[in-house]
């Protein structure tokens, strides 16, 4: 176990927190200095006496002492002050209780407008719940309010009772028959007063923290200098801080308005002045309330107050408590390497340098841990200080040249702070941390460079690619953590995730045009060729016979596969390339396009996205990490996977603008589809404009004939589609890619060789522009497919202007739409992780909050990990099945 | 609050599931089985038209019997509550 040097005490330990109100009392208690003057310094530099940087709030210059604790600036602690208000004034983020104890209670005698009896039952109850069931009284209390308030008249005295208005935040008015009567701080104060303690316990206010009297502001508690410092700027000036401006605002109206008031000034400037210092003190704790003058800065910034240092992405609470920097961390950019293990993560030498791991050292240890010692701290692997634990003694490498004697003078116990090196584990996370697989544990390798290096076939659940993107590292610098990231967090404990119950570590793109390249049924390799392919995998293999004897032994691509396959693996399962002109239901398909594994050897079927793809549930990976494990499957991932790779390197797969080329037979025909479809649709607006064409039910006529439109010309584009499909050559390199699933579709095919089709926004024909047209490239009101922003042009042979702009118009809203989704989604993931984070599932199988409360009685109604599941399905009866009948087969044979 | 009894048929409606009041020792028998205080059940608020109809008081415990696409029938409890939670 390692230790820290710096040895703390911990006295005490928080139970807990209570929150509650100052009462002017204990305001007036704590308080060193009454603030009376709104200027801060005296024309000499020195503070104002009675101001906002009095000598009273404690020392915060070096060597000052402290008038008040008699310490320094280091040991004292900081005192309050308190502004004496001429007139009360309402705790403006309290309007809302404020109005409900208003509410509730009589305007005369303030008790709670229910019944005596009632209340005296009420309060039994209550004490009896608050004792056992404390949360249920929370609840009861909320009825007790709305049960109060629709009393109109007071069981006490018999008082009429008004409806009061409020407007948020500070303004209450009565509603009285002679008219809307405004409430005043003082009058809401004496009736808050009023309430017996007994009746505020009923409103779950507990009247010993907090006196509803309290709400309403008669002396205000002014901050030390430690809450809002000031800062010496380079030009020598002071700037103070934002709350300190703010403070002495509020000085300044509540010096004015006592100035009215003993000069008896007009009851309207009074007012005004009042109302004013109530605004200004609303400001001060909260300035984005509504209906409320914000505090600026010379009539620019708002100023930050009260409310402002808690609130928001940067507040205290999500900036500097719930999320802080962190230390023993790094950040660069994320670039590829295969031939990593896909635990690994490599480390640029620059950064494994920085980032430390105390290690203690042992008789078992001490000779490695002198060999970094010896090699100082600029050079990897070594070391950057030394813990002298017997002379309480750190030394810093930096500064110290004889790297000999102190290895020499290492003994157990000391504990040196290393350099990262190969073997570590450390997390690695990508954000946006959108689910567990975004940070996971790696082993760290060290290499030359200046990236992140990762195997690719992490990057589905990190949902990295490499154009730039970068990623963070956290060294876990305690064992315990460490051997938990290494049991938990390891990137093979990730294949298969609980999301949707399949793999999520996986091939993609090149991986899967590889396997299907190697495993295709045409292919043939010498020993020299097996060779070179299998030892990129660095796995011992024996070759089995090979499939073709003479006249030269020949292997296929489908026995190298099986060389990585478990022995006794049987699996059936349809390829993605089993569609369109490949399709076929039967398990003996001479398409190759059934994947049958019998006894670890793969014997039919050609390996695409449908067999080891990321992200496709009951594929081959799938279930050779759920029944053989995962570092079974890892090994795969890290072998085989290889294979695919260097299959792809030897054979290679490449584009050329005449894989997408149509002969002009075939551009004939598509010409002679689109003015089929142009005269068809030509006569659906003849039809329309005279009146005649039939409206689809529950559809207006324009909607019918877009309906109509739309549909009409979807076919042609499929059709167009089916022509230029028909005249290439299924087996160029685009094709093997798009059937394989490794990149692109039929629909990227179609448009890049036929025709892009419609455009849409909103999944309309775009109308927009003009106010009768789209463009001024046609008439007025011309519904025709090519003024609606129908695009009969491809990518090979280009778009003619007006179709480039509809076709930007329409990928315009895609960025859009993306942009407003990742907002959105990320503020709905937000909520709903902080309703759910601190659910367990225990060990009864109940899920249970922090409080010990039942959420679920059994997770899921089920109690299945969907980890462990055939993607959600805890048994797959057709494997099963699958499974018996290749076994019962094998012992015929 | 209205003091009409809720329809009876309810109780047959496909969507509400099977409920009944536990016995005191039931209860006692389940809040040990789960080593938890009754306030740590989910709720039911006594208003609830099935516990109207069941006659069920504030503090008795409700075993409801749902069906569930993935777990067959599952089993939840509730403790009946006098007052509802605020929305
Ligand atoms: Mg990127
Ligand atoms: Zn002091
Ligand atoms: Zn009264
Ligand atoms: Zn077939």
């Amino acid at each position: 176990m390692s230790f820290r040097v710096e040895r703390f005490s911990e006295p005490f330990v928080i139970e807990k927190i209570i929150f509650g109100l100052l009462s002017p009392q204990e305001i007036r208690k704590m308080a060193k200095v009454t603030v009376l003057r709104s200027d801060i310094y005296e024309a000499d530099g020195s503070p104002v006496v009675g101001g906002l940087r009095d000598p009273h709030f404690g020392a915060i210059e070096p060597g000052e002492r402290c008038p008040i604790c008699g310490n320094t600036r280091e040991e004292c602690p900081g005192h309050y002050g308190k502004i004496e208000l001429a007139r009360p004034v309402l705790l403006p983020h309290l309007g809302d209780t404020i109005y409900s104890l208003l509410q509730a209670t009589c305007r005369r005698c303030g008790k709670l407008l229910l019944s005596s009896e009632r209340i005296d039952y009420l309060l039994r109850i209550y004490r009896r719940l608050k004792e056992k069931w404390p949360r249920l009284a929370e609840v009861m209390v909320n009825n007790i309010v709305k049960e109060a308030s629709d009393n109109k008249e007071c069981p006490h005295c018999r008082e009429k009772q008004f409806d009061i208005r409020y407007i948020r935040p500070i303004i209450f008015y009565e509603r009285k028959p002679e008219g809307e009567v405004r409430l005043t701080p003082i009058d809401i104060r004496d009736r808050l007063e009023k309430i017996p303690d007994d009746h505020v316990l009923l409103l779950g206010i507990n009247p010993k923290r907090a006196r509803p009297e309290w709400m309403v502001l008669t002396v205000l508690p002014v901050p030390p200098l430690a809450v809002r410092p000031s800062i010496t700027l380079e030009t020598g000036l002071r700037a103070e801080d934002d709350l300190t401006h703010a403070l002495a605002e509020i000085i300044r109206q509540n010096e004015k308005l006592k100035s009215f008031l003993t000069t008896n000034a007009p009851e309207g400037m009074i007012e005004d002045a009042w109302l004013t210092l109530q605004h200004v003190i609303a400001a001060y704790i909260d300035n984005e309330l509504p209906n409320i003058y914000q505090l600026t800065h010379r009539r620019r910034r708002p100023l930050k107050t009260l409310a402002q240092r808690l609130k928001g992405k940067e507040g205290r609470l999500r900036g500097n408590l719930s999320g802080k920097r962190v230390n023993f961390s790094a950040r660069t950019v994320i670039s590829p390497d295969p031939y990593i293990s896909i635990n690994e993560v490599g480390v640029p030498v620059e950064i494994a340098k920085i980032l430390t791991v105390q290690v203690t050292v042992t008789p078992h240890n001490i000779e490695e841990i002198k060999k970094y010692i010896l090699n100082g701290p600029h050079k990897w692997p070594g070391a950057t200080f030394v813990y002298k634990i017997r002379q309480d003694r750190k030394i810093d490498l930096r500064y110290q040249k004889n790297y000999r004697q102190l290895a020499e003078e290492l003994e157990p116990g000391d504990i040196v702070e290393r350099h990262l090196i190969n073997g570590d584990i450390v997390l690695f996370n990508r954000q946006p941390t959108l689910h567990r697989m975004s940070i996971m544990g790696h082993i760290v390798r060290v290499m030359p460079g200046k990236t992140f290096r990762i195997n690719l076939l992490v990057c589905p659940p990190y949902n990295a690619d490499f154009d730039g993107d970068e990623m963070n590292l956290h060294v876990l610098r305690l064992e315990e953590a460490q051997s938990e990231a290494r049991e938990l967090l390891l990137v093979e404990k990730h294949i298969l995730t609980p999301r949707y119950g399949g793999p999520i570590i996986g091939g993609r793109q090149d991986y899967i045009s590889g396997a299907y390249l190697l495993t295709m049924k045409t292919e043939f390799y010498n020993l020299d060729e097996v060779s070179k392919l299998v030892s990129r995998s660095e796995k011992p293999v024996h070759l089995p016979e090979p499939a073709i004897l003479k006249p030269k032994p020949l292997w296929t691509g489908k026995q190298i596969a099986s060389l990585f396959l478990p022995e006794d693996l049987n699996f059936i399962g349809k390829s993605k390339v089993n569609s369109g002109l490949l399709k076929c239901d039967n398990e003996d398909c001479l398409n190759d396009s059934y994947i049958v594994v019998r006894s670890g050897k793969l014997l039919m079927g050609v390996l695409d996205k449908n067999a080891i793809g990321a992200e496709q549930p009951n594929n081959l990976l799938h279930i050779i990490a759920l029944e053989y494990g995962e570092s079974k499957a890892r090994e795969l991932l890290d072998s085989l996977f290889r294979v695919f790779i260097r299959t792809l390197e030897v054979k290679g797969l490449t584009i050329a603008l005449n894989d997408i080329e149509v002969p002009v037979d075939a551009m004939r025909e598509i010409e002679e589809l689109i003015a089929e479809a142009k005269r068809e649709i030509e006569e659906l607006i003849r039809r329309y404009n005279e009146g005649s064409l039939e409206p689809i039910p529950g559809r207006t006529l324009e909607e019918s004939l877009e309906l109509m439109i739309i549909e009409r010309l979807q076919k042609l584009r499929s059709n167009a589609g089916e022509v230029a499909i028909k005249y290439l050559n299924p087996f160029n390199d685009i094709f093997i890619m798009s059937k394989t699933g490794a990149r692109g579709s039929d629909v990227n095919i179609t448009q890049m060789a036929s025709m892009l089709g419609q455009q849409t926004i909103r999944g309309k024909r775009i109308t927009r522009g003009f106010r009768t047209r789209t463009l001024p490239h046609f008439r007025e009101g011309d519904l025709s497919p090519e003024a609606r922003g129908f695009i009969k042009g491809n990518f090979r042979n280009g778009l003619r202007p007006t179709e480039l702009f509809f076709h930007a118009v329409a990928g315009r809203e895609g960025l859009v739409d993306t942009a407003v989704k990742t907002s959105q989604s990320g503020y709905m993931q937000r909520r709903l992780i902080n309703a759910l984070q601190d659910l367990v599932v225990s060990y009864d199988g109940t899920v249970r909050d922090s409080w010990n409360n039942i959420v679920q009685f059994k997770y899921g109604e089920d109690g299945v990990d969907p980890s462990r599941t055939y993607h959600g399905k805890p048994v797959d009866i057709n494997r099963v099945i699958d499974i018996i009948r290749a076994r019962s087969s094998e012992g015929e044979s | 609050m209205s003091i009409k009894e809720p329809d009876r048929r309810i109780l047959k409606h496909r969507l509400v599931p099977e409920h009944r009041v536990l016995s005191f020792e039931e209860a006692v028998g389940i809040l040990k089985s789960l080593g938890v205080k009754p306030w740590q059940l989910p709720q039911i608020s006594v208003n609830d038209p099935v516990v109207r109809l069941l006659g069920a008081k504030p503090g008795d415990i409700i075993e409801i019997k749902r069906r569930s696409p993935t777990g067959g029938v599952s089993i939840a409890y509730r403790l009946v509550v006098a007052f509802e939670r605020r929305a």
